[in-house]
């Protein structure tokens, strides 16, 4: 398992291709690779963004993440996962966050690709403000990610 | 007892600072710390606690030493 905070832009394509390479020596019991990756809008509620800022709580976001990947690897029994996620200042194009799985079939892949990405929106303390020509504006979450019991 | 207390994003933005060391009186819970701190402030709505690094419910006890962080709903991804 890798999970990696980024203060600096990545190429998620290469840090994808580099770990199947060189940490996981090219398994050949992996049969699917699954890949999710998030990139900057230029746009959020009808309103251009010119750039966004990205703030994590060191320490507690890397254990949210691990646990969260280790929950996948043992409920679909995939190889292994790799997350990396952007903090820091981004612009429009440039990727967020990677996610990959691999499994010996496809559904496991699939299934635990997503489950981590659901699971880290949900849980990840990170928190996005953008730049817009009307000034800075801390992003809220959308309704369905309302779930959170341990508010005060 | 001695608690060390975080501020981030927009809770930092209300409070003005991004952490503080407090001495508390025992066996205050998450809940009464926070309203304690913000007596004079319009708080938002919803607001999220984590002690140690672990998200707590809103009557967890603080214990000495404890690192109590504050923040608004997380848009990470």
């Amino acid at each position: 398992m890798k999970i990696e905070i980024m203060n600096e832009k990545f190429d998620p394509w290469k840090a994808l291709v580099d770990y199947k390479k060189n940490v996981l020596l090219n398994d050949s019991s992996i049969g699917a690779t699954s890949v999710f990756v998030g990139t900057v809008r230029d746009f959020n509620d009808d309103e251009e963004i010119d750039s966004m800022e990205l703030e994590h709580y060191p320490g507690m976001t890397e254990k949210y993440l691990e646990d969260i990947v280790n929950t996948a690897i043992k409920k679909y029994k995939i190889i292994d996962g790799l997350v990396i996620h952007r903090v820091g200042l981004l612009e429009p194009t440039d990727p967020i966050v990677i996610v990959a799985t691999w499994s010996e079939h496809r559904d496991n892949a699939f299934n635990a690709t997503r489950d981590i990405m659901e699971a880290l929106k949900a849980q990840a303390p990170f928190w996005k403000k953008e730049s817009t020509e009307n000034g800075f504006r801390w992003v809220t979450p959308s309704v369905e990610q309302e779930e959170n019991t341990n508010e005060i | 007892m001695k608690i060390y207390v975080k501020y981030f994003a927009s809770v930092r933005d209300l409070m003005g600072k991004d952490s503080e060391n407090l001495k508390i009186e025992d066996s205050l819970s998450a809940n009464e710390l926070w309203k304690s701190l913000t007596v004079d402030k319009k708080t938002p709505t919803r607001v999220l606690v984590a002690v140690n690094h672990e998200y707590v419910d809103k009557n967890f006890k603080l214990k000495d030493g404890d690192e109590i962080a504050f923040f608004p709903p997380v848009t990470g991804g």
